[in-house]
Order: structure tokens, then C-alpha cells, then sequence
């Protein structure tokens, strides 16, 4: 989200002199009003920012001597610090990046005695498992429950925390608002393993409605926790249940940054309390809602792995294999690795194309979205 | 909106100062908004009462009811007792909490270090730096990668397994760096024109100008830890490793008898259902006690998140 905050920004080459001050830190906050040696641009204009200035300070030479040396040796500490942040990322982002060669093989890890070993050994096949992919008939089954789990959540969950966040809003006694919010953020806390066995004991066989049911003789068998055609809105409830109430924070705070004149000024034209919300109050909000909306499209293909994984045995894999717990068991439970890892990278690469493309279609419509352009 | 809620404040809760010109409202729109709000907190509260109340009751009362108790009769800790005294959920529960303060105090000596080290602007690199880590929040090296790395580097059945692939988040990197970049430069400049380095400014100053979203980030990271299932379920084999959330869905979710203490339970002394909302329970007391603390800090750290993050 931090790539709409700065604009103009060159994506890399911090390595480059960037037009600094000698001192960057004594004055970082103005380097426009401290003009220096190269905060003129070659041409002619005035002394730009540090920010700004790249495109002239890459071909002047470095003033006093400031080098990308000086500059390391001076911020050592900085880099220092940054490293094992670094690091961990590097490994655990970027390294698993490369293992996904290992869809173009018939991997199998247990050929060598290391994970190289293996990779040496095994024998790569193209394509294939791609190709099988496109006549695996689970794989599409996963792809449509995604989908189908995905525009259930989107039509069901979305709006929830924007409601709820327009209620407490209006809610004037700071007491109340105060428990209420606390009430409705714990859930977020809670492991997923700790929600579905709370809703076991509501929703389950042996939860509390089966149990009122059974002693007042309506009826045996009560169990919606097993059951195949209500496990999406199962999972969408569990979701809403979990999540609606942490999801208010972002709108709450979209609705105290607006001006309460706005409100006024409506008021003394006439404006009643359902105009003032769509005129004023749904404005103040849509650029927070595109930008959810935005990352949650984006965000299309992931829904609830855990939450799901942990459910699949109860209600099987007809209603809740999704892409990621496919992966899982291809992968994991088969030891089919090459297949699971190509699979992962089909959704990996439309993940990222949903991302790009819910972006455009956010900056055509005049919002912001995650970044700029 | 600050300033009206302040007014509010001084006129003491459940007092209405209204603007003037808002219109009073109406008792059906106020019983409406009261009766929704009610029902939302009870989805939330009820289900948590029967969980603890079942789990503080003895099998008589258990019986009685039917199963879930819903009116407490008596209360007993038998069942804390028992799960507590030795055996899979102690070793869970212990399990768990150690692995939860290590890896708060690594993720948040690590992403303290790292969201400093890029808030000083103009620094050397801190642009590639921050892109490296920006570009992660959008794509994931998938599933199977990850667990391959993990096994070629010899964590699986290793607690570190539990720890290291997750112990940075980017997200939670750039709130402190937002926040950390906010801090009064001038302060950091008399302290540096004193003499003092980038540890020392960073433990001595901005740190304890940063405490609210220190807290927020320690209990992102804390809650993280303490709920995490998925890892420990692939990463270990080894059951008396497990931590608790693995032992919580073998036990309630799957209805396995917790090893070590089946016998008092066979013999009927402690209901298998007092057990069961009783692990549960454990996993939920941690946080429950502890987000209300941090609770008043959320905005300011979701806040800066957004604009900065």
C-alpha cells in the first residue's frame, strides 16, 4: 500500500547519487529549501527535492565527495539493521520462488538423499504437468468451489463491516462505542481452529441447536457442520463471524476524517439523515471500499485455506477442495510434488494478473487502488 | 468528529449532545440500531459463554443438561486440573507459550531493526531494500516450494520450523516504519549531533516514543504465533512436539481422547465434554486477556498502516 504514497519514486537504483544533501539526516524533511551543489538539475531549474531530483543527479558529479562508499560506510548502522529482516525475506520469500522448477519435473524428493540430490535426479518432463492440469477434472472442480466460495464471501461479507461501521458511527456514547468495538475485534484474535470448534458446539451435531431439538423432540440429525450443500455459507458465516467486526477499524477511521462541516453545511440545505449518509458519508468512504474491494479481487483465489483444510474431512472434498488445499493434498498428501507445484503457479500467476487488473480497472474508474501508475 | 467526541465525553457516557442541527432520533431508528448492535455482540459472546461455563462444570451438571450447559450449576476446575497436571495438553500448552514469546521477541527485534533501518530517508539502498520486501505482498512462492525449503534446510520436527518462515511480515515492517518515520526528527538530530549511534537513538528515543504501535505489532505478531495450526501440521511429525492448536483440533475437532488422562475420564469423574471446552478455553484466555489492553492503540496502527503502509 505504501507504493501510493510515493509518487515519482524510481522503483530501484537507490545505489545511484540521488541529489542528497551531505548531511541527509540533519534535514531530511525539506531538502528543497537547503540547496546544494547538485540540487540544481543540468537543466537550469530550480533546486528540486531529493526526490524529484533523479533524473538530473544520475549525470552531475557527486558533491564533496559523496559517494555510494562514503554514503555506505556513513549509513552502515541502517544496513546493518536492515539485513536480517533481509534475509529472512530473501530465503523465505525469494528461495521458494526458484524450487518451483521443480513443476517442470517428476520430482520425487525422496530419490536422493538431499532435496538437491533429488532435484539432480529426477527427470524433467516440460510441460506435462501443466498439460495434465487442463484434463484434471479436481483441478476444475477446485477452481469453480474458489470461485463459487469467493462470490459468496463477496456478496455476503463485504458489505458486513461497512453496516456495522455506519452503525457504531452513530453510536454517540463514547462507554458504548467502546465495549462494542471490543466485543466485536476479539474474534479476530482467535485461531481458526478455535472458531470452527466454537461453531461446532452451536451448529454441530452434538452443538446446542441439535440438543434443544432433540429434547424438545423436533427432530434428529440436526448437523450443519458436516453438511456438503451449506458448507459455503458455513464458511462464509465462520468468516463474517471471525473478521466482520477487526474489518470496521478501516471505515471507522474513513468516518472521523470527515469534516463534520460537510454534515452541517448539508443539514442547513435541507438534507435529511439518509441524504446527508448517501451524499457525504458514502463519498467519504468509496475510496476506502475501492481499495478493499480492489485487494480483495485480487486477493480472489486465496479463500480461507486453513479455515477450509480444517473442515475438508467433515463435509469431503466435494464442496471444499479449493485451489490451496488441493495443492495440499496433491502435494503434501500424495507426494505428488511436481503436479501440486504447478498448480500452485497457475494460481500464483493469476493471482498476481487479478491483482494488476483489479488495479486498472480501479484507476479507470477514478479511484486510487493499491498503487499509483 | 474528534472534537464532538470529546464534548461527548466530558458530558459522561450516554449523555446526547447533539449538534443543533441534527435532527432527534427517533426511538424506533434508536431500538432498531440498539437491537442489531445487541445481536451482534451476543453471536459473539454467547457461543464464548457456553464454551466456559460447560468447561467449568462437573459431569452431574453436564448430564443434567443434556450436554452444553448453559446455566452454570456449581463450578468446578476438575477438568483445568486435570489437563494441566502433566501430560499432552500441559506439554501443548507449554509448547505453545514458549514458542509464542521466542518468536514475538525474534519477529519484533528483527522487524524493529529492519522498519528503522529504512525510515531514515535518503539512506544508503533503503529504496532496493524496501522494494525487495514491498514485492513479496504481491506474490506467494506457493505451498510446495516452501515446505521443499524447509525440509532441504533441516527444520521439519524442529520448533524453528514453527518460527522462522513466518517471522516477518512485511505488512507489520511497514506500520513501525510509518510510525518510526513520523517521530520528531529534530529529536534524532540533537541525539546524533551528541554523539549517539543508530542503536542507541533507535532504543533510547524512538523506541519509547513508539510504545502504542510496539504493543499493536508485538500482539499482531504474539496472536500469530499463538494461533498458528497449518505449520506445526506439516512441519511436524513428532505428536509430543505439537503445539496447541494442533492438540485442540485432535481433540474437539476430530474427538480424540487427549492421552494421559483418559482413565478419569473413562471412569466418568470429568466429562469428555468439560475436557474438550476446556482445551478449548486455554487457547482462547491468552488473547481474549490480552487485545482489550491493546485495544485503544488498533486505529492508530491499522491508521498508519493504511496511509503508510
Amino acid at each position: 500500500m505504501s507504493h501510493s504514497t510515493a509518487p515519482g519514486e524510481a522503483p530501484a537504483g537507490g545505489d545511484g547519487p540521488t541529489g542528497m544533501t551531505p548531511a541527509p539526516h540533519i534535514a531530511p524533511v525539506a531538502p528543497a529549501d537547503s540547496p546544494t551543489a547538485d540540487g540544481t538539475p543540468p537543466d537550469g531549474g530550480p533546486p528540486r527535492g531529493r526526490r524529484t531530483g533523479r533524473k538530473g543527479a544520475k549525470a552531475s558529479a557527486p558533491p564533496g565527495g559523496i559517494t555510494w562508499r562514503h554514503r555506505l560506510r556513513r549509513d552502515r548502522a541502517l544496513v546493518l539493521m536492515t539485513l536480517p529482516a533481509l534475509l529472512l525475506v530473501l530465503v523465505f520469500a525469494y528461495v521458494p520462488l526458484l524450487g518451483n522448477a521443480v513443476a517442470f519435473k517428476e520430482f520425487d524428493p525422496y530419490i536422493g538423499e538431499s532435496f538437491f540430490e533429488s532435484f539432480e535426479l529426477s527427470p524433467w518432463i516440460g510441460a506435462e504437468n501443466f498439460q495434465r492440469m487442463w484434463e484434471d477434472s479436481y483441478f476444475w472442480a477446485a477452481v469453480e468451489n474458489t470461485l463459487l466460495i469467493f462470490l459468496i464471501q463477496l456478496v455476503f461479507f463485504f458489505p458486513v463491516p461497512i453496516l456495522l461501521a455506519l452503525l457504531i458511527n452513530s453510536i454517540i456514547s463514547p462507554r458504548v462505542r467502546a465495549w462494542a468495538q471490543g466485543v466485536l475485534y476479539l474474534p479476530h484474535f482467535f485461531s481458526w481452529v478455535l472458531v470452527i470448534t466454537v461453531f461446532q458446539q452451536i451448529l454441530g451435531g452434538a452443538g446446542l441447536i441439535a440438543q434443544t431439538m432433540r429434547e424438545q423432540g423436533w427432530g434428529d440429525g440436526f448437523d450443519l457442520m458436516t453438511d456438503p450443500g451449506f458448507f459455503k455459507f458455513l464458511i462464509t458465516l465462520q468468516a463474517i463471524w471471525k473478521d466482520a467486526g477487526w474489518g470496521i477499524i478501516v471505515f471507522l477511521a474513513a468516518l472521523a476524517a470527515v469534516n463534520p462541516d460537510l454534515y452541517e453545511a448539508a443539514a442547513v440545505d435541507g438534507a435529511g439523515r439518509w441524504r446527508r449518509m448517501w451524499h457525504v458519508t458514502l463519498p467519504a468512504l468509496r475510496p476506502v471500499i475501492a481499495l478493499l474491494l480492489v485487494l480483495r479481487v485480487g486477493d480472489a483465489l486465496t479463500v480461507g485455506f486453513e479455515q477450509i483444510l480444517l473442515q475438508r474431512p467433515a463435509v469431503g472434498t466435494g464442496a471444499a477442495e479449493v485451489l490451496d488445499t488441493y495443492v495440499w493434498n496433491v502435494g503434501l498428501e500424495n507426494g505428488d510434488f511436481g503436479y501440486a507445484a504447478a498448480v500452485g503457479i497457475v494460481k500464483g500467476v493469476f493471482g498476481l494478473l487479478l491483482v494488476l487488473a483489479a488495479n486498472k480497472t480501479a484507476h479507470l474508474l477514478g479511484e486510487q487502488g493499491v498503487y499509483k501508475k | 468528529m474528534s472534537v464532538l467526541t470529546e464534548d461527548r465525553e466530558q458530558e459522561g457516557a450516554g449523555a446526547r449532545m447533539r449538534p443543533a442541527w441534527e435532527e432527534p432520533p427517533s426511538p424506533v431508528g434508536l431500538a432498531a440500531k440498539g437491537a442489531v448492535l445487541a445481536a451482534a455482540c451476543l453471536a459473539i459472546l454467547f457461543p464464548l459463554w457456553i464454551v466456559v461455563v460447560t468447561s467449568l462444570s462437573s459431569a452431574e451438571t453436564i448430564r443434567e443438561a443434556g450436554g452444553l450447559v448453559m446455566v452454570p450449576d456449581g463450578i468446578t476446575f476438575e477438568a483445568y486440573r486435570e489437563l494441566l497436571s502433566g501430560g499432552q495438553v500441559t506439554r501443548a500448552t507449554a509448547v505453545s507459550v514458549c514458542v509464542t514469546v521466542v518468536g514475538t521477541v525474534f519477529s519484533m527485534t528483527v522487524s524493529v531493526l529492519c522498519a528503522y533501518g529504512l525510515s531514515r530517508p535518503g539512506s544508503f539502498g533503503h529504496r532496493p531494500m524496501l522494494m525487495t520486501l514491498l514485492a513479496t505482498m504481491f506474490f506467494g512462492a506457493g505451498l510446495i516450494p516452501t515446505y521443499l525449503l524447509v525440509q532441504a534446510l533441516g527444520l521439519i520436527d524442529s520448533y524453528a520450523s514453527l518460527i522462522l518462515p513466518s517471522a516477518v511480515s512485511v505488512f507489520n515492517i511497514l506500520v513501525l516504519r510509518g510510525f518510526f518515520m513520523n517521530t520528531a526528527p529534530e529529536l534524532i538530530d540533537s541525539a546524533r549531533i551528541d554523539g549517539a549511534g543508530e542503536f542507541r537513538i533507535l532504543w533510547k528515543i524512538v523506541m519509547p516514543l513508539s510504545r502504542p504501535v510496539l504493543a499493536v505489532i508485538s500482539l499482531f505478531y504474539a496472536v500469530g504465533y499463538w494461533s498458528a495450526w497449518f505449520n506445526a501440521s506439516i512441519y511436524l511429525n513428532d505428536q509430543s512436539k505439537m503445539p496447541l492448536q494442533v492438540v485442540l483440533n485432535q481433540i474437539v475437532l476430530k474427538g480424540e481422547r487427549p492421552t494421559g488422562m483418559s482413565q478419569v475420564i473413562n471412569t466418568g469423574q470429568i466429562h469428555t465434554l468439560s475436557v474438550q471446552m476446556a482445551v478449548m478455553v486455554l487457547a482462547l484466555v491468552p488473547v481474549a486477556v490480552l487485545s482489550p489492553f491493546v485495544q485503544k492503540h488498533f486505529k492508530k496502527g491499522m491508521l498508519i498502516g493504511a496511509v503508510k503502509g
